[in-house]
């Protein structure tokens, strides 16, 4: 049983639901606003459930928070897609849409899973990402086929988030399940989405890699961490 | 002497009063989120399972369940959390949907919509968005009476 894995699964779900409650007050519309939160504590009640089992079995008395708020950028084993920025609504609806799809298909996977308890946390998740994946296709459809001007900023958005697509499909023996495996029911969803939001899906397939083995997190990781750590970093004792 | 403990019926019974904290309306019994009461020698196991993985009311309720119990003279307790299988709004019993529906919260439907306005009854409805004001909503509006309401989603 991969305790590395829980990890990765858990610091994805963890990375995004932070990056996600950014836009808190912040959305362009009320209703957008309420769904991003509203994704954003599912993701975070996830990662409770995959951290929290992590720790458990590495058996260190390290629970879910501590190692949420006291590991470093480099001890971080997320997708390189999750922690890029916000920037537009464009990006944050493209990068959600292109990591629901592959969330969704890891989890259906897992839900097979021989341990128990990796296997009712996959079930449980994939009840909430069911929803998360049909939002952020409809919304990626939307603004593709929408005005000239939100079609512009959702390509730009898939040119810019594509070279993080490939390293969702790299495995190891880390990995919880066989992530190759998952790559032609990503493509059978992702596919015709793309088509039918008028968006060119790029021609390389060129990746960047690093963030899930840990070897080269983006620069702007540690900013994030920075923000979401500093509370429990400055007082660790800190209660409410 | 031998203190005796009371039957779980009678649990159940006390359980029936404690309210979701963010549906009032509806007991916890009634959303089918409390999968177990028994007594493992002196001690008793409640067994909870959340709505959703981050449902921000699971601490209050857990702590809700405790209360109620103390209060009853419930001396060894312990609330365990069980994730499997996952809670889904199958569980909601007919009388947590009547509640539902009467507060002015569309009940789940198999279809994935409401079947009416739970304010006018009309069957032409529309959806805003997936998501509302809690996990477990959805936020939809009726196209005759204009009013935006509550849609509890299937899970």
């Amino acid at each position: 049983m991969s305790i590395a894995g829980l990890i990765r699964m858990g610091d994805n779900t963890l990375v995004l639901g932070q990056r996600l409650s950014e836009w808190c007050g912040h959305a362009p519309a009320l209703e957008e606003d309420i769904a991003i939160a509203n994704i954003a504590l599912d993701l975070i009640g996830q990662t409770q459930l995959w951290l929290g089992l992590a720790g458990q079995r590495e058996g260190q008395d390290r629970d879910a928070d501590r190692l949420a708020f006291h590991r470093d950028a480099w001890d971080f084993r997320n997708l390189l897609l999750v922690e890029q920025p916000n920037r537009d609504f464009a990006v944050t609806t493209m990068r959600q849409f292109l990591f629901d799809a592959w969330h969704f298909e890891a989890l259906t996977a897992l839900t097979t899973h021989v341990d128990t308890e990796t296997s009712a946390i996959a079930q449980k998740s994939l009840k909430e990402v069911t929803y998360h994946r049909e939002r952020s296709t409809e919304t990626v459809i939307a603004l593709g086929d929408g005005t000239d001007e939100s079609n512009a900023r959702m390509q730009g958005a898939l040119d810019r988030l594509w070279p993080y697509v490939g390293e969702m499909f790299t495995t190891d023996d880390d990995d919880l399940t066989d992530a190759r495996a998952l790559r032609a029911s990503f493509d059978a969803h992702v596919q015709p989405a793309l088509a039918e939001a008028t968006l060119q899906k790029p021609d390389s397939d060129f990746a960047h890699l690093g963030g899930k083995t840990g070897v080269r997190h983006g620069e702007h990781l540690g900013h994030m961490l920075a923000t979401m750590q500093v509370l429990p970093r400055s007082y660790p004792d800190a209660t409410w | 002497m031998v203190k005796l403990l009371p039957d779980i019926a009678e649990i159940w019974e006390w359980l029936s009063d404690v309210p979701d904290p963010e549906i009032p309306v509806l007991a916890l019994v009634d959303l089918g989120i409390i999968r177990d009461v028994s007594w493992k020698g002196d001690t008793l196991h409640v067994t909870l399972t959340p709505t959703y993985s981050g449902c921000p009311a699971t601490a209050v309720i857990e702590m809700e369940v405790e209360r109620t119990l103390r209060a009853r003279g419930i001396e060894k307790l312990q609330i365990d959390s069980q994730i499997a299988p996952p809670w889904t709004t199958d569980w909601l019993t007919d009388t947590g949907r009547a509640k539902l529906e009467a507060y002015g919260i569309a009940p789940p439907q198999p279809a994935g919509g409401p079947a009416h306005c739970p304010l006018c009854k009309s069957p032409n409805v529309e959806r805003i968005s997936q998501f509302g004001s809690t996990p477990c909503k959805a936020q939809w509006r009726c196209s005759d009476c204009l009013e935006p309401f509550d849609y509890f989603k299937c899970i």
